[in-house]
């Protein structure tokens, strides 16, 4: 034919590949992963829609700077282990992120196919490339420098910490890392369910963390076991703390302590960390509720309500003070809970929670609210609607407000600077502290955020640490 | 992994073990306590330091068999580890010179008031031990608070030995005799709640060692809010030690009890 010789011209294809995943009703009675993943060909077509634009700006949408069209381009070609060995360049924990970071805030909602179609679905290829190279045992590790001889600490093994761990076992230093808890992983093993990130997933991308010759200690409460001043006087020479923004937050209303209250925190760390979820199998015990109420409206109230569900409750309300516009959960997991029978009451408060003569919750008082002029935030302020009062019949309530600084370990490190909240005062693009050989990044730092942005201070505080040493 | 390098039985279900955990060994003090967990399936159980020696690196915890993980613990022997062992946590008892005190110790609490009543000594108090039980055969730490205590009184719900009748009976004797300076109470939390009863019409400030459910026990989970003087505290960071009068008892309890059913269950899969 005449046009052979000819390049074709490339065809947009408008809509990402769709991933297969379990549908509702039959989700809803398990654990396991609701999207279940891109087959080889479906990840290949999907890599296939990426034009290669000449400006990249979907490397500028991600915290820790993946060559994100390299990648894809590689997939296209199908040669996955060039693409992850690619990724792993600047992400140690693919597996993890293709899952839970909002790509539809960072890279994918600066993707130049996305301003008239669909952007190409960068986390689903990230997360195939990742879990490719996990299921064909391509697990590799990379070339490492002779030792330098430098020591340091990282304390708190989620995302923060192990980035920072893996980018400096890379470049050579000594690292260990210090686990209050009894598993490494931090916020993926404790607060993320196993139906958005199975354990078994976290667990692989710590073990390559600790392939590349970083030590983990487990079981290791800094501040009680050790404090910051004695890791640096005993052999390590720079200490970063990831520790996270672990303290609940609780709405200080009547009847908050009654038994059957959680918080999201006590909630999902008994069904992740602790796997009560398959008591009597496992020790911890959850309660199997009935009618349960979540209050709150971000990823983790979402987390903890479809968890709740997955427990076999009746009904699993969520309660949020705001309208559905001004939810902080990503839309792809209301959807999904919207799809397991999560029922929705916007624009409602709790004041007051009602326990019977055990002491056990029955219920709780709320107040419509109606929406006002926008608040700090940006968000319209709610309202309370007076004389709106209403009860809802529940035996379980999950606290899901946010977190606040946990001061066991800033507490015992004198001298560090912390802001009015108590999170530690820590240079954005470096991670130092004031005080030497000090560093630190995460939610300890901002406040409750994301994994990625987690990871993407980890990596910065690395480059400094390594600055720092050398 | 932490090596179990004495095992004792104490008395009826109650055993003792001292483990080799020379890091936790040396920041250990009166009133701490530590996780335990053991296996792969395994809960996290608080459970209160009896002991400490930071010379051999071991730390020494005395527990009753009442519960799935207590007596899976309790089948444990010397040379077996414990998977999961975390502390220090929590506060360390005030210990000062006070004056005269009076250290109650409840049933296995007795092994985690000696500490407390040691450093009491040791700091120059003037000390009365109380120690019951509800029989004779529970009785533990008998002698060694013989040894830091001025004077040590034995109580048994049975009369089988000592005192026939409560520690209470005993305290408010000697608080109407004698003009006592602090008070600490450590035991079963409806023993702390009529401590706490009983000296308040006496004034004596009285310190509590509460046992609320715990899982992370390092100030996340928030399981382990107490009521103290109309304010959530979390006994793992903020205690475990709070004053008695502040305390609300009846809702520990009910906190305590919210997984009785689930406890039954887990005891059928021994």
């Amino acid at each position: 034919m005449e046009d052979t010789e000819k390049k074709p011209k490339r065809k947009i294809i408008p809509n990402k590949t769709k991933m297969p995943e379990q549908p509702p009703q039959e989700r809803v009675k398990n654990f396991k992963e609701v999207p279940l993943g891109y087959s080889e060909d479906q990840a290949v077509e999907e890599a296939t829609r990426c034009i290669q634009c000449k400006n990249r700006p979907c490397i500028e949408g991600c915290p820790v700077e993946i060559d994100i069209p390299d990648f894809i381009a590689l997939i296209a070609e199908r040669k996955f282990v060039e693409a992850i060995r690619k990724m792993k360049e600047k992400n140690a924990l693919p597996a993890v992120c293709g899952r839970v970071c909002p790509q539809e805030v960072q890279c994918e909602s600066k993707c130049t196919l996305g301003k008239k179609n669909e952007p190409v679905a960068i986390g689903r290829l990230e997360r195939f490339i990742a879990d490719w190279e996990r299921e064909n045992k391509m697990v590799q590790v990379p070339p490492l420098p002779a030792p330098r001889g430098k020591k340091v600490a990282v304390v708190g093994s989620g995302p923060a910490g192990l980035t920072v761990a893996a980018d400096l076992a890379k470049l050579g230093f000594g690292v260990t890392i210090f686990e209050a808890l009894h598993k490494a992983g931090g916020v993926l093993v404790y607060g993320i369910p196993e139906f958005r990130l199975p354990k078994a997933i976290v667990q692989a991308e710590v073990d390559y963390v600790k392939s590349l010759g970083a030590e983990l200690v487990t079981n290791a409460v800094i501040g009680n076991l050790y404090t910051i001043p004695e890791l640096l006087n005993n052999g390590f020479d720079a200490v970063f703390i990831g520790i996270g923004a672990g303290g609940p937050m609780f709405m200080d209303i009547p009847g908050e302590n009654l038994s059957g209250v959680y918080s999201a925190n006590e909630f999902l760390t008994r069904s992740n960390l602790m796997k009560a979820y398959l008591f009597p199998e496992y020790d911890t015990p959850i309660k199997r509720s009935r009618n349960v109420a979540v209050v709150g409206g971000g990823n983790v109230a979402m987390d903890s309500a479809r968890t709740a569900i997955r427990l076999g409750a009746d009904e699993v309300y969520l309660v949020y003070r705001r309208s559905r516009e001004e939810m902080p959960a990503r839309a792809e997991e209301a959807h999904h809970a919207e799809e397991e029978g999560l029922i929705f009451k916007f624009l409602t408060n709790p004041i007051r929670i009602i326990g019977d003569e055990k002491g056990n919750v029955k219920g709780m008082e709320c107040l419509r609210m109606e929406l006002g002029e926008p608040d700090a935030s940006g968000r319209r302020r709610p309202i309370a609607v007076k004389g709106s009062e209403f009860t809802i019949d529940i035996d379980a309530l999950i606290m899901s407000l946010g977190t606040n600084a946990n001061p066991l370990l800033p507490a015992s490190t004198p001298g560090l600077a912390l802001n009015k909240w108590g999170y530690i005062v820590a240079n954005e693009e470096t991670g130092e502290t004031n005080l030497k050989g000090v560093f630190a990044g995460g939610d300890i730092v901002t406040g409750g955020a994301t994994v990625i942005l987690a990871m993407g201070a980890g990596r910065k505080a690395a480059r400094a640490i390594e600055k720092y040493l050398s | 992994m932490f090596k179990i390098v004495e095992k004792k039985v104490l008395g009826q279900d109650i055993k003792l073990f001292r483990i080799e955990a020379p890091a936790i060994s040396k920041k250990a003090k009166p009133g701490m306590f530590v996780i335990v967990k053991i296996g792969e399936k395994g809960e996290r159980i608080p459970l209160t330091i009896n002991d400490f020696d930071p010379q051999k690196g071991t730390v020494t915890i005395v527990f009753q068999e009442v519960g799935k993980t207590t007596m899976m613990l309790g089948r444990l022997n010397e040379g077996d580890v414990i998977e999961d062992l975390v502390g220090p946590l929590g506060k360390p008892t005030e210990i000062e010179n006070f004056g005269k005190v009076v250290c109650i110790g409840g049933g296995v609490g007795t092994a985690v008031i000696y500490p407390v009543t040691r450093g009491l000594f040791q700091a120059g108090n003037q000390v009365i031990g109380i120690v019951g039980a509800r029989n004779k055969d529970l009785l533990i730490f008998e002698e060694e608070m013989k040894a830091f205590c001025h004077r040590l009184i034995i109580t048994t719900d049975d009369g089988s030995k000592g005192h026939h009748g409560l520690v209470t009976d005993v305290l408010k004797q000697i608080l109407a005799e004698e003009k006592i300076d602090r008070v600490i109470a450590i035991g079963p939390t409806i023993m702390m709640k009529f401590v706490a009863k009983t000296t308040e019409p006496f004034g004596v400030p009285t310190i509590v060692s509460l046992n609320p459910i715990m899982i992370d026990a390092t100030g996340m989970c928030g399981v382990c809010r107490v009521n103290v003087g109309n304010e959530t505290k979390f006994a793992c960071v903020h205690g475990p030690e709070f004053d008695g009068h502040k305390v609300d008892f009846d809702l520990l309890m009910g906190r305590l009890n919210q997984y009785k059913e689930e406890e039954k269950i887990a005891l059928t899969t021994l």
